[in-house]
């Protein structure tokens, strides 16, 4: 070490040298940035931390949990399962057969209202086993008219005899068919199916001046006739299916019943059973149904907030008793590991 | 002081110290003596031949003696002066250079070209590729292009860009002006119009336009004097030299009929092979003949040479590619784990495509009519079936059209933040002030760009010691004259010295460095020649001032106006050394021309003719010169290493001096002292006539120069007298010994490899803390196979017995109780020869590997470069090799991490390094601080990545299952193809760059904290499994939540696509904000506004009223069930992390972990005293 400490003619004639400002120095500027030194803060995982955290997260979950179960509750809904119903029993054996036939297909429903239900009620189909997310649409072909060759991304449904159909493609062409009518106490039911589809939708998605065109002309129909003097933004059915659904379930808004349904109200349903679910093993189901503040009947929210929560309690209590029994000094030194295996490094 | 004034008695001998005469100097200019330094082998000579008389040159033949013929085919023939004839037969590149890579017609298809050669951008294009054929596309054509496209743009932008730059200094540079001989005259002719075989005139301070043969200079001699900083980063000059031949023409004025046949384009700028033709003579012409393009010419008026090779094939934009390129450890392992990704990806694939299979099985009959599945087309007439190709095609499809979906399973991002955060890390350790070196006013210098993260996990430094571990900064210390040891100079402060100083023109010209004195010394150097004991110092000091290659230059003081200071410029710093040491005892050099030097002996100038020199080789170790003293006698003076030079003195003479001279260099050379024997002798006048008959005769042959010239100073260099022995302090730079003793706290082994004697590394050892007295040295000096087999043997044995019978067979005592006694292992050059690439190499590895220390002195490059690859091929273990010179290069380039120091010795092994700096002690802070962030961030980005990819392609997963198999996506197109882009990659970078688990002062306190990284503690396989289970778990939740909450409800694709899209990428970015260790504003910004700039994405994404989630997001998010899910998703996805994260923080605290507790909590109690404790390697640079 007393080599260093030795000052030497050299090194003091070097630092005299630097002392003076340097024009050329390379030394790079200091700032607490390109040192890493900025102000930050480092959270660690203290056992209050731990605790409090499981313990916040509880306190939220838990009345999460039970508010959501309520609002489940709360809905009422009246869910019919009908596409085997709705074939004569003569029938039964081959049902694509009968639907493909052109029998008169209507068949009536009684549904029995088990709570009060509060306008408004909303109609829902239901499709199980219903693939619904074929790409085969064009959304050009649905906004405006210009777009209406935009038929490749449509196939099979592109063009007919060489022009174009409109609206083009399978989903549209798979359009749900059956209908419903409801008369309670003989009296008719009104089902308003105006404003079931996105206004965003009805402005901007499908044109004012696109109308149907070739639509089901072909030799296998998938389902439902378009109006063709009315256009696109208006079909409202239309909009609703082409909103594709996201699972292989899934509901479908029919319309809304705008008054108040009482307990044992009896609800006579006439169906038009003519959408082929048949050939899928598809079921088909009416649903009534009120609406909360979470949407509808689903009661996996709530009991997955309760489990979460209680899951959250339960550590917080776990840890609270291993910091008790097995407590370790934060920053503790003697737990490093070369303190605490002897004789090394 | 002396009575005598210098001022007085200065004006002796007129000499006027005025530039010209200094441009006159010459010759003497040889390769350096470098005594017993390590240096002996460099890439050839750099100087040249110091003969009076005739020609010079054909020197760099080296060590291989004979002189190559050129073969035809290899040469190029340069017609001097007629570049017509020159240019005709072969095709010579012009002189104008492009290093710009692209024109603007080429760029397009070269950069794509040159960007395609990484595999993972042919992995892109592949993906692309497959989703432009109708069966296959999953995503819009233009969508699936969009990740290839960003990246290739953005490489593309850059490259543009750098190449742009290229090409405007190109033009500047083509556009330079030169003066070359254009029909009889000097023309100034721009650069880029210069052609091979052309004569060009240089005037001083200019840059040379090509690679050229002198033919002559300004100088009467034939001298130029070059400076190389461009090419090696030599500041000092160097002499190059014009053919006597060629020096008295004058091309202007007769025509020159000269051909030179020269080989062909080469990187090595220190070797030149030519002969010319000239007037029916053939002269060679070597390295020291040809001055390089990028040179500039100092102090000489002008010079006029023939260019030889031009443009493209100039030795320096030869050399003007970078370092071979080195792959990261980490890197390799990732790929590992990238190949089990892909068979994640396969897997996944193939199990869609056998559900596919199955259901198509099970709904054959169905497919006509399914509503959903059509394949039969009714509207044509031929009802041809759509899409629809058979069943083993149908499940080909689906195996790539699901490799398309989950394509980025495979990170190819990674590779992409991996660069940028490794510009990133350069950039902090490029800026780091603590990284900085005053002296050498260099900073840290990041040369390889891929090998950051290497750093962390060094476990072998191997160190060169001179220039490395010392400053290279040579200081006389001490001498022994006639058998007396003069080193009371130790005692003396400088500051009391004024130092001596000559008169020149009025002004007082002082030596530029100050050295300590003996004043013992002083007072009998300056008492004449009275006594035989003065009579020896003078001829000690005289040879000190005389037998060197030093070139004396004088210059202004700054600061003084009446003083010139006199700067000795040299290769060798030993050299420099002993001159300024001379010039303070009162022999100062102050003129160099080519025939004599002039020495100002205590203000007396006398004149002494060089009559020749004999310069340094590594065979005899010495070097001599031929002195025509004023008093008409001759003498040849000789220094060089004592292990040659007792030879050649006569040892029937003074034979007590000689023992006690011996003495003093055994002490000096344990002092860890460089010592020089120096001796001399007076020629009789037949003997000088023998010797200058041989001497011309070697010095003009052609073939056999080196050789015939080494046996004509043999002749010469024999029967001497001693004179005494130089001491010179190698000054150990600041903070080694601290360094090393971090570096060995730190699990990090050093060795020292060394061309130095064995006394010398020992004590350097010691002072350096790299010994201790309480270890146990083994040395092994065999000359033999055999022998070195034998003590290889015993070493082992003995190191066993050290090992297991700890503490009892200590040599120096000292009872360390339990601990286990370290061996030291020392081992000369001579051994290895036998050792290395024999059998007994497995042997002295495992010897190594039990010492703590190993010196390898006496060592040759190579055998560096051996030493390295001994333990490189036996263990997995990281290796750094550490050195600043030439002879450092190949085991710089061998170890995994090489870094150069920048310092006296040239730049050859920064060019070689990947990392570079000015001072050893750096490398604490390099490896411990920034090789241990470096490597704790690479390894949590990369795990990070891999999550963050599998984790979105296992969603995308589990969706198919529940769509049929058909591959559609709720999650929009665009969103996938940014996922990776913009959603989450920013704040993987930026907390890769930023993120700080321990503050440099805790790791500078803690070294054995780099131990966590030989652990590999923050990336292993564990580590990598226990991610992709939490990575499966967090898919699962993400996906499920959503699914459950949503089945048979009105939800539609790209409404629960938006859900899934802000889920994955909220969970993700707090999944990394977990990892966090410090959060600076920009973290905050970068992860809270990834996930902004998410919703913005989406937001954005779905007004746009052509893609088919039009609105979703703002349908979907009026309904509570969004929120809570989104809740819900996060907080029981990250719970198992979290839970496991603390039980293991809590139940087995990783050191890193309880420093950090320690840092935060323990801030009161004990850092105060650290600050103080780092100081040596802290402070010394912070100002």
């Amino acid at each position: 070490m007393s080599n260093n400490t030795a000052s030497s003619s050299a090194g003091a004639n070097g630092s005299a040298d630097s002392a003076a400002p340097r024009r050329n120095s390379k030394r790079p500027k200091y700032s607490r940035f390109t040192q890493q030194e900025l102000p930050a803060c480092k959270p660690i995982l203290t056992p209050r931390w731990v605790i409090s955290a499981f313990m916040l997260v509880s306190i939220i979950f838990v009345p999460i949990g039970i508010a959501s179960l309520f609002a489940s509750r709360d809905v009422v809904e009246i869910v019919d399962r009908s596409e085997t119903a709705c074939i004569p029993a003569q029938n039964r054996s081959d049902k694509v057969g009968y639907i493909q036939s052109s029998a008169d297909k209507t068949c009536n429903r009684t549904l029995r209202v088990t709570k009060r239900m509060k306008q408004p009620i909303y109609v829902y189909y239901q499709l199980d086993n219903f693939y619904q997310n074929h790409q085969s649409r064009s959304d050009e072909q649905l906004r405006s008219r210009s777009g209406e060759n935009e038929t490749s991304s449509c196939e099979p449904e592109d063009v007919i005899n060489g022009t174009a159909i409109v609206p083009c493609g399978l989903i549209a062409w798979s359009l749900f068919n059956d209908t419903y009518s409801f008369s309670h106490n003989n009296q008719q039911l009104q089902v308003n199916k105006k404003g079931i589809s996105w206004k965003s939708d009805r402005d901007h998605k499908f044109g004012k001046d696109v109308f149907p065109k070739n639509f089901q002309n072909g030799s296998l129909k998938g389902g439902a006739i378009l109006n063709t003097s009315i256009p696109l933004s208006d079909q409202e059915d239309l909009i609703v299916w082409m909103r594709t659904a996201a699972l292989p379930t899934f509901r479908k808004l029919y319309g809304k019943i705008e008054q108040d349904l009482l307990p044992n109200d009896e609800i006579l349903v006439t169906l038009e059973n003519n959408y082929n679910t048949y050939s899928f093993n598809g079921k088909k189901k009416l649903v009534l149904s009120t609406t909360s503040w979470l949407g509808g009947k689903n009661d996996f929210l709530g009991i997955a907030y309760l489990i979460v929560g209680g899951l959250c309690f339960f550590l917080a209590m776990c840890f609270t008793v291993v910091y008790l029994v097995k407590p370790r000094r934060l920053g503790d030194p003697s737990y490093l590991s070369w303190n605490r295996t002897p004789g090394g490094r | 002081m002396d009575s005598k004034n210098p001022i007085e008695s200065s004006p002796s001998i007129e000499i006027t110290l005025n530039s010209s005469s200094r441009r006159s100097n010459s010759s003497s200019h040889s390769k350096a003596s470098r005594g017993n330094s390590v240096r002996e082998v460099t890439f050839g000579d750099l100087g040249s031949k110091p003969v009076r008389y005739g020609s010079r040159g054909a020197d760099s033949e080296g060590f291989s003696g004979s002189q190559k013929e050129i073969s035809d085919e290899d040469a190029r023939l340069v017609y001097v002066n007629d570049p017509e004839k020159t240019n005709e037969r072969f095709e010579f590149s012009g002189n104008s250079i492009r290093t710009g890579k692209y024109s603007i017609l080429s760029f397009v298809p070269r950069n794509l070209f040159e960007q395609f050669h990484r595999v993972a951008y042919i992995y892109f294009l592949i993906i692309a590729v497959l989703n432009q054929l109708p069966q296959l596309a999953v995503f819009g054509r233009g969508v699936s292009i969009l990740p290839l496209s960003f990246v290739l743009l953005v490489t593309a932008v850059k490259d543009a860009y750098e190449d742009w730059r290229r090409h405007r200094s190109d033009r500047i540079e083509n556009n330079r002006l030169t003066w070359v001989l254009v029909n009889d005259q000097f023309q100034q002719k721009k650069w880029k119009d210069i052609r091979v075989g052309e004569i060009i005139k240089i005037h001083t301070n200019e840059t040379l336009p090509c690679d050229m043969v002198l033919l002559s200079t300004s100088d009467s001699t034939g001298v130029a004097y070059v400076q190389t900083i461009n090419l090696d980063g030599e500041s000092n000059l160097k002499t190059r030299y014009a053919k006597q031949e060629t020096l008295s023409k004058t091309p202007e004025k007769e025509k020159i009929r000269v051909l030179i046949k020269c080989e062909k384009p080469n990187r090595n700028i220190y070797g030149f092979h030519a002969n010319m033709d000239m007037d029916g003579k053939r002269l060679s012409l070597g390295s020291s003949n040809i001055v390089l393009r990028g040179c500039e010419l100092k102090n000489t008026a002008w010079a006029i040479g023939v260019a030889v090779y031009c443009g493209r094939e100039t030795k320096v934009m030869l050399n003007s590619s970078g370092a071979p390129s080195k792959r990261s450890r980490l890197e390799t392992r990732m790929n590992f784990e990238i190949i089990i990704l892909s068979f994640f990806l396969i897997s996944l694939c193939t199990i869609v495509s056998i559900c596919a299979a199955v259901w198509l099985r099970r709904h054959r009959h169905d497919l006509n009519t399914i509503p959903f599945y059509r394949k039969k087309n009714f509207n044509d007439e031929d009802k041809d079936d759509y899409n629809y190709y058979g069943w083993g095609l149908e499940i080909f499809f689906t195996f790539l059209m699901s490799v398309i979906v989950f394509q980025i399973m495979i990170p190819i991002s990674l590779y992409i933040s991996m660069e940028l955060v490794r510009v990133g890390q350069a950039y902090f350790m490029i800026r780091d002030t603590l990284m900085y070196d005053e002296a050498s006013n260099s900073a840290f210098q990041c040369r390889a760009l891929n090998i950051n993260e290497d750093l962390g996990q060094i476990k072998f430094v191997f160190s060169d010691k001179t220039g490395t571990l010392t400053e290279n900064k040579m200081e006389f210390q001490c001498a022994s004259i006639w058998g007396v040891d003069y080193s009371g100079g130790k005692d003396s402060s400088v500051n009391e010295q004024v130092g001596h100083f000559v008169q020149v023109d009025g002004k007082i010209l002082r030596p530029k460095m100050k050295v300590r004195i003996d004043p013992e010394l002083l007072q009998l150097s300056r008492s004449g020649n009275n006594t035989e004991e003065a009579k020896r110092v003078h001829d000690f000091f005289l040879a000190l001032a005389a037998c060197n290659t030093i070139v004396p230059i004088a210059f202004d003081d700054a600061s003084n106006p009446t003083v010139k200071l006199m700067d000795y410029q040299g290769e060798s710093p030993d050299e420099q050394a002993l001159a300024y040491a001379a010039a303070a005892y009162g022999f100062m050099l102050i003129e160099r021309t080519s025939g004599h030097i002039v020495i100002d002996i205590q203000g007396e100038r006398q004149r002494f003719n060089v009559l020749g020199l004999h310069e340094f080789d590594s065979d005899r170790k010495r070097m001599s010169v031929i002195l025509g003293c004023p008093d008409k006698t001759v003498k040849v003076f000789v220094k060089g290493a004592d292990t040659t030079m007792f030879s050649v003195i006569d040892r029937s003479l003074n034979m007590d001096i000689i023992r006690a001279t011996e003495a003093h260099l055994h002490n000096y050379s344990s002092l860890g002292l460089r010592t020089l024997v120096i001796g001399m002798r007076e020629l009789s006048d037949s003997e000088f006539e023998q010797w200058h008959s041989s001497f011309e005769a070697a010095s003009t042959s052609l073939i056999g120069r080196a050789a015939m010239l080494r046996k004509v100073a043999n002749t010469v260099e024999k029967s001497l007298r001693i004179l005494g022995a130089s001491a010179i302090e190698d000054k150990l730079q600041q903070g080694v010994p601290e360094a090393i003793e971090s570096l060995r706290t730190a699990g990090i082994k050093v060795w020292v490899l060394t061309g130095d004697k064995q006394e010398t590394a020992i004590s350097i050892g010691y002072s350096s803390k790299l010994l201790t007295s309480k270890m146990t040295q083994i040395i092994i000096n065999s000359n033999s196979k055999e022998s070195s087999r034998k003590s290889l043997e015993d070493a082992l044995r003995m190191s066993k017995k050290l090992i297991t019978v700890s503490g009892t067979t200590h040599n120096n005592g000292g009872n360390s109780g339990g601990a286990v006694s370290p061996v030291a292992l020392i081992i000369d050059g001579t051994s290895l020869v036998y050792i290395l690439d024999s059998e007994l190499e497995e042997q002295l590895f495992k010897l190594a590997s039990k010492c703590s220390v190993v010196l390898c002195c006496r060592v040759a490059p190579l055998q560096k470069a051996g030493i390295v690859m001994l333990v490189k091929n036996r263990t997995s273990d990281m290796t750094l090799s550490i050195g600043d010179g030439a002879n450092d290069v190949s085991m710089i380039q061998k170890a995994d991490v090489g870094v150069g120091i920048s310092g006296k010795e040239g730049r050859q092994a920064v060019m070689a390094s990947d990392f570079a700096m000015g001072q050893f002690r750096f490398l604490v802070p390099l490896l411990l601080v920034h090789g241990h962030w470096n490597y704790q961030r690479m390894g949590c980005m990369i795990l990070y990545n891999f999550y963050r990819n599998a984790v979105f392609v296992l969603v995308l997963f589990w969706y198919v299952l529940f769509t049929c198999f058909t591959l559609t996506t709720a999650i929009n197109e665009w969103s996938s193809m940014l996922y990776s882009i913009i959603y989450t990659s920013l704040p993987t970078i930026v907390v890769g760059i930023l993120d700080k688990d321990l503050s440099r002062r805790t790791l500078l306190k803690y070294p054995q904290l780099y131990g966590a990284e030989h652990r590999q503690e923050s990336y292993n396989s564990k580590l990598f499994w226990l991610t992709m289970i939490d990575t499966l778990w967090q898919s699962v939740v993400i996906y499920f939540i959503p699914h459950l909450a949503y089945w048979g409800s009105t939800i539609d694709a790209p409404s629960i696509g938006d859900l899934w899209t802000l889920a994955v990428v909220i969970l993700v970015n707090l999944h990394l904000a977990m990892d966090v260790i410090r959060w600076s504003w920009i973290t905050h910004v970068a992860i809270w506004g990834s996930i902004v700039a998410t919703f913005i994405c989406v937001i954005v994404l779905d007004a746009v009223p052509t893609l088919v989630g039009y609105w979703a997001i703002f349908d979907i998010a009026k309904e509570g069930s969004f929120w809570l899910c989104l809740l819900a998703i996060v907080v029981a996805a990250l719970l198992p992390r979290f839970v496991v994260k603390v039980l293991y923080q809590h139940f087995s605290p990783s050191d890193i972990q309880i420093t950090r507790e320690a840092e935060k909590f323990g801030s009161r109690r004990e850092f105060g005293a650290v600050e103080i404790e780092m100081n040596p390697i802290l402070e010394p640079s912070r100002r």
